[in-house]
Order: structure tokens, then sequence, then C-alpha cells
């Protein structure tokens, strides 16, 4: 195990040098001037746009210039974003805790619901209760995210006025962005009870209402098929049968022996989930202009701010590779039979 | 030769027929008796009737140039709801939501199938080598497709469309590009159990080349994974593409595809005074194609999965 682990550690840093390889080679089909945008700190040095381009060699072959922006990269200098108008360190800084939070509370949601279904399908395989927690599960997939999120806005926020998009109504954001309010974790429903602002807390919780849902019914199926695939295999078990011939009732099988075992691969899935979810809510946050670091990174796509674009990946590649090690790495600490293989 | 012939046969042949025989007959079996993969099965072959019959559904128009633009009678800018001649309604600028959902139809396995087709065909290419061959060729193989499963697929298309400019070919190969390396990975993990089977060396040791080891015994047998996942991928490329549409990415204004047409409806979801749900069919119709067309390729695929899972193979 401890060998895996070291290996996966070892080539975290090839991978990353490929990723960096990969987004540099990508924006090299993008103008010089479009990448200039790279190198600085201050919109107002891009007026020097030709003496960028001479200084950092845009047009000199690309092994030159990859080597200069991967130092720039590696010291934490990652350009200037024109559509956050921040740099770009910064504008990660400043939009992710939004997608933080949006994704802890999406996951509570997820795990409750997706486990006690999967649970409920695999007790009762191939059952009417089976057909439609699958059928349930599989159609919240088969919804495209953009889809629902807008029959949720279009219900929940036209019809009733219920749940608004965005992150802050109006006021509350006028009071955030006073010198009263102080963020303390950039997670707004967090800073808003440690200020002791309730009024702000509710505003919060009624803007992550509809991107919550839209994730949730998404997501679920994912939870809801290995937990049942993996509470079927547990089930099967010579020890279940035993606790069954002791005379044990059915509850106690299946949720003291049976699924505690069974939950080791959904840890682990769940884990990957939450990683998944961090990258994975760019439609999602777009929809509901929520602004996190997916609306964001859609945005400087889609207007091709070349810094913005590179940030924003190497920042989710980095999520992503970092998260799939620990999710490993928490699968062998729960499972001795891994551990001690 | 007869015999060596015979010998070859039975060595190698054997493995890889007969359980290729049994499981598409337990599959059909198993199949039939799940109610919801029936269901996904009927939803599929009714999509697939209406793309072949798109032209006798809904006529284009006489010398219309493209019959995938879907036609529009002015300009009007509010969508107007179902009516005679327009039996769904129209969106913005009028253009025939009806139609559109018909062609798009066709729009939708286009794109599916060249994008899943693409992607199957370089992963089962790398990852047959890789898996194979192993060694340095395999580790190299497999950073490289690290580096590419380290970027949430739909940000990699997004940013590769972006660079490239809109359009629906964009949209095929960035989604193509981004989808490979999972068949990859999946195929080698298969291949490299494959390989070290009796039947595998059996062959080998009749003097079979690698080209024919691998295409007629150790494919075969590695490929059941590949097809589940291509099946779930079909529903999820398309659900993809119609996403990059919504953004803008991808198809142009007026083309029968399911996203571009839900993108029409983005400015008219908070309805108009008095009436919140007044545009809501501009939404729930192209929505309801969207999600029906995944949902019969998930639930296809989820039956797959359970019939080809060899841990609950047998179980029932």
């Amino acid at each position: 195990m401890t060998a895996f682990v070291v290996r996966r550690l070892l080539l975290l840093p090839l991978v990353a040098f490929g990723v960096t390889l990969l987004i540099f080679g990508l924006l090299q089909m993008l103008s010089p001037q479009m990448r200039a945008a790279l190198y600085v700190t201050d919109p107002r040095q891009l007026r020097a746009v030709d003496s960028i381009i001479r200084t950092h060699g845009l047009d000199k072959p690309f092994h030159t210039q990859y080597v200069g922006w991967l130092g720039r990269v590696v010291r934490g200098d990652l350009g200037w974003s024109e559509t956050a108008k921040m740099p770009v360190a910064r504008a990660i800084g400043t939009f992710f805790p939004a997608t933080l939070e949006l994704t802890i509370f999406a996951v509570v949601p997820i795990l409750v619901v997706g486990i006690w279904l999967g649970t409920l399908s695999a007790v009762h395989r191939d059952r009417v209760v089976d057909h439609f927690s699958r059928f349930f599960a599989i159609s919240g997939t088969s919804m495209p995210t953009f889809v629902w999120g807008l029959l949720l806005l279009m219900v929940f926020y036209g019809a009733w006025q219920l749940f608004p998009p965005g992150r802050l109504s109006l006021e509350p954001n006028m009071y955030v962005l006073s010198q009263q309010f102080r963020p303390y974790t950039r997670l707004m429903t967090v800073d808003a009870l440690l200020n002791g602002q309730l009024w702000i807390f509710v505003d919060a919780l009624r803007h992550l209402a509809l991107p919550v849902l839209t994730l949730s019914l998404v997501s679920c199926a994912t939870l809801v098929r290995v937990t049942r695939s993996s509470m079927l295999e547990t089930l099967r078990q010579d020890y279940v049968r035993t606790a069954r011939a002791k005379g044990l009732n059915d509850g106690v099988v299946v949720n003291k022996h049976a699924r505690k075992n069974a939950m080791i691969p959904v840890v682990t899935m769940s884990a990957l989930l939450f990683v998944g979810l961090l990258n994975g809510v760019a439609i999602t946050e777009t929809v509901f202009g929520y602004p996190g670091i997916g609306l964001w990174g859609v945005n400087a796509a889609i207007q091709l701010d070349a810094a913005a674009v590179a940030g924003f990946a190497l920042f989710n590649a980095l999520l992503l590779v970092v998260g799939n090690l620990a999710a490993d790495i928490l699968y062998a600490l729960i499972d001795p039979r891994i551990r001690l293989r | 030769m007869t015999t060596q012939g015979a010998i070859h046969q039975a060595a190698s042949g054997q493995p890889a027929r007969a359980s290729t025989l049994s499981s598409w007959q337990m599959a059909w079996r198993r199949l039939r008796r799940n109610p919801l993969s029936m269901m996904g099965l009927v939803i599929i072959v009714a999509f697939v009737l209406i793309a072949l019959l798109a032209p006798v559904i809904a006529p284009p128009k006489a010398g219309a140039r493209d019959p995938y633009m879907m036609p529009h009678e002015g300009y009007s800018p509010d969508p107007r709801p179902p009516r005679p001649g327009h039996p769904l309604g129209t969106t913005e600028q009028a253009f025939d939501i009806f139609y559109g959902l018909v062609w798009g139809a066709r729009t939708a396995f286009r794109v599916g199938l060249a994008v899943v087709a693409t992607a199957v065909t370089i992963g089962i290419v790398l990852g047959g080598i890789s898996g194979y061959y192993g060694g340095r060729l395999d580790e190299i193989l497999m950073r490289i497709v690290d580096v590419f499963l380290a970027f949430p697929g739909l940000i990699l298309a997004v940013v590769v469309v972006a660079i490239l400019g809109p359009g629906l070919e964009k949209v095929m190969f960035a989604l193509a590009l981004v989808s490979w390396p999972g068949y990859a990975r999946l195929l080698r993990g298969e291949v490299l159990s494959v390989r070290e089977r009796d039947f595998i060396e059996a062959a080998r040791a009749l003097g079979a080349s690698d080209l024919k080891v691998i295409a007629r015994h150790v494919l075969p047998n590695s490929i059941y994974p590949v097809l589940v996942v291509s099946t779930l991928d079909m529903g999820s490329i398309v659900v993809a593409a119609a996403a990059l549409s919504f953004l803008g990415l991808g198809a142009p204004v007026g083309y029968s595809d399911w996203g571009q047409i839900i993108s029409l409806s983005r400015g008219w979801i908070l309805g108009g005074a008095g009436n919140a749900l007044q545009f809501w069919y501009t939404v729930v119709f192209p929505g309801a194609a969207l999600f029906l067309f995944t949902l019969g390729w998930n639930l296809l695929g989820d039956a797959f999965r359970d019939i080809l899972d060899p841990r609950l193979r047998g179980a029932t």
C-alpha cells in the first residue's frame, strides 16, 4: 500500500507537467496578442502589447515560450484575467469558496438519499421498490443539468418568487461588501452565522436551494448504483447468512451487519463524487448565475481569456488529481484488508 | 494441417466463441425480464424510427437549402404557443419546435455515434496495445491518458471549442478528444487480465501473430465493459453536446439541435407579466426530447452493466 501511494505521489509531478504542456499547447493556437495577458498583473500593462510579446518571446519557438511561462506558473504568477478584472490567482481565491460551499451543501442530500435508495433497492432486488428507485435515480441522471435548472427557475423563481438565482440578494450583498461584515471563511452561510447575521444566512440558503436541488437530482444515481451493487454483493456473504440463521431480524442484519461492510466502496465513491462535483458545477453555476469558479471558467473560455483559461484548467486538474489520490488513500485507510495486503 | 487446424480451433476459438454466445443469449433473456430495460430499448427504437423517417414526419419546405435548418415564418421576437401548423409552438424568431425536435433526433444520433465511434476506436487501439505489450510503451501511453483524465471533461471540451471556434463539427471533435482516454484505460485493464489466460498462451504457442491473437482472442474477451460504457456515453455525449450548444458554442441558431433550441428559450423562462409559465413549451418539449433520449441509453446501459457484471452474474 505504501509503495502504491509513493508511486502515485512520484507520478504527480509528471502528470502536472503533462497538464501544463497540454494547456500551453492548446493556447498556442491563439494569437500572441491574446496570450500577452498571461504575462501581466495589471491591465494597464497591456497597452504595451508589442513590448510584452518581445520581452517574453511570444513569437519564438514553442519550447522557449513554454519554459518561460512554466517558470512564472511555478512562482504562482498566473497572469491577468480580463473576465474577472483581477489577477488569475486572486480570481481563483475569490470564486473557489463559493463553489466549495455549493458542493458541501449538495453532497449531504446526495449521500443521504443515495445510500438510502441504494440499500432499499438491494434488499428488494427486482421488486417494485427496486424498479422504482432505479428509475428515479436514472431519470435524475438522464435529465440534463441545464434543463433541470431552467425548469426549476421557471417554477420556483418565475412563478413563485421563492428561490432567486445568484448568491445573495441586493441588500444582503451591500451589507456583506461593507466594513461591518468580516469574511472569515468566505463561505457565505458560515460567515453570516459568525457575524451573527441570521437574515444573511437565510438569504444565502435561499440562493443555494435550487443549485443544490439540481446537483442532487443529477448526481444521486451514481451513489444509488454503487450502494445497490455493493449491498447485493455483501448480502450474499456467509456471515450475513449466519446472522440471519441466528434469528436476527431483517432490519438488524441489513443495517448493522451488511451495510457497514457494503459502505467501503461507497465511501470512496463519495470522495470521488465530491471532487467530481467541485469540477462539474460549471453548467449549474452558469444556469443559476451563481458566482463560483465554474461560471468564471465558462465565461473565460467563451471570451478566450487566455490567462484565466490556463489558470482555471490548471487549478481544476490539480484538484482532480489530488482528490483522486486522497480517495485511494481513504479506501486503504477504511478497509484493513487492503491496508494489510 | 487439418489436425493442427482443429487443435487451433479447440485451443483458442472455443473459449471466446462459447462465452460470447452464452452471454448474448443470457443478455437477451435478462433484458426481456426487466421492464425498465425493455423500456429503454423501446425508447431508443422509437428515436431511431423518428430519425430515419424525419423527412416524412416533418417534411422540409420545398426549396429549403438545408433540411437541418428549422423553417421559420417571419421573425416574431416572442415565442408563440402550440397552434395548428405548429403542434409544439414556435421559439423566438418563430422557429418551429416540432420540426426542430424531429430533425434534432438525427443530429443527436449523428453526434453520439460519431463521437462514441471515434473515441472507442482510439481507445481500443491504444488501450489494446498498452495492455497487451505492457512495458515502457504502456507506461508512456498511460501517462498520456492520465494527463487527459486530469481535466474535467466538459471544461476541456469548452476550452477546445472556444479556441477552435463554435460549430457542431468542432463540438464533436472536442468531445471525442476528451472521451477516448476513459476507453483506453478501461480496455487496458481488461486486456491485462485476459492476456494471462491459458487460451491466449495456447494461441500464441500455435504460432498466431500478435495481431491475430489480439483481434481474435484478446479483444472479444475484454470488450464488454467498453460496450457498457459506450452505451451510457451515447446519452451523456449528446447531453454534453447540447450543453455546449446551450453555452452558445455548438450548433448555429436555427439548426435542428435540441440544445440549441433550449438555448433559444433561455430569455423566456421567467415568462411575461402576470403569467410566469407563459412560455413553458420552449423548455419543456426540447428538454423532454433530450431527457428521453438519454434515459433510453441509460436504461439500456444499466441493463448491460447488470447483465455483464461478473460479480452479479448468476446471482438469480
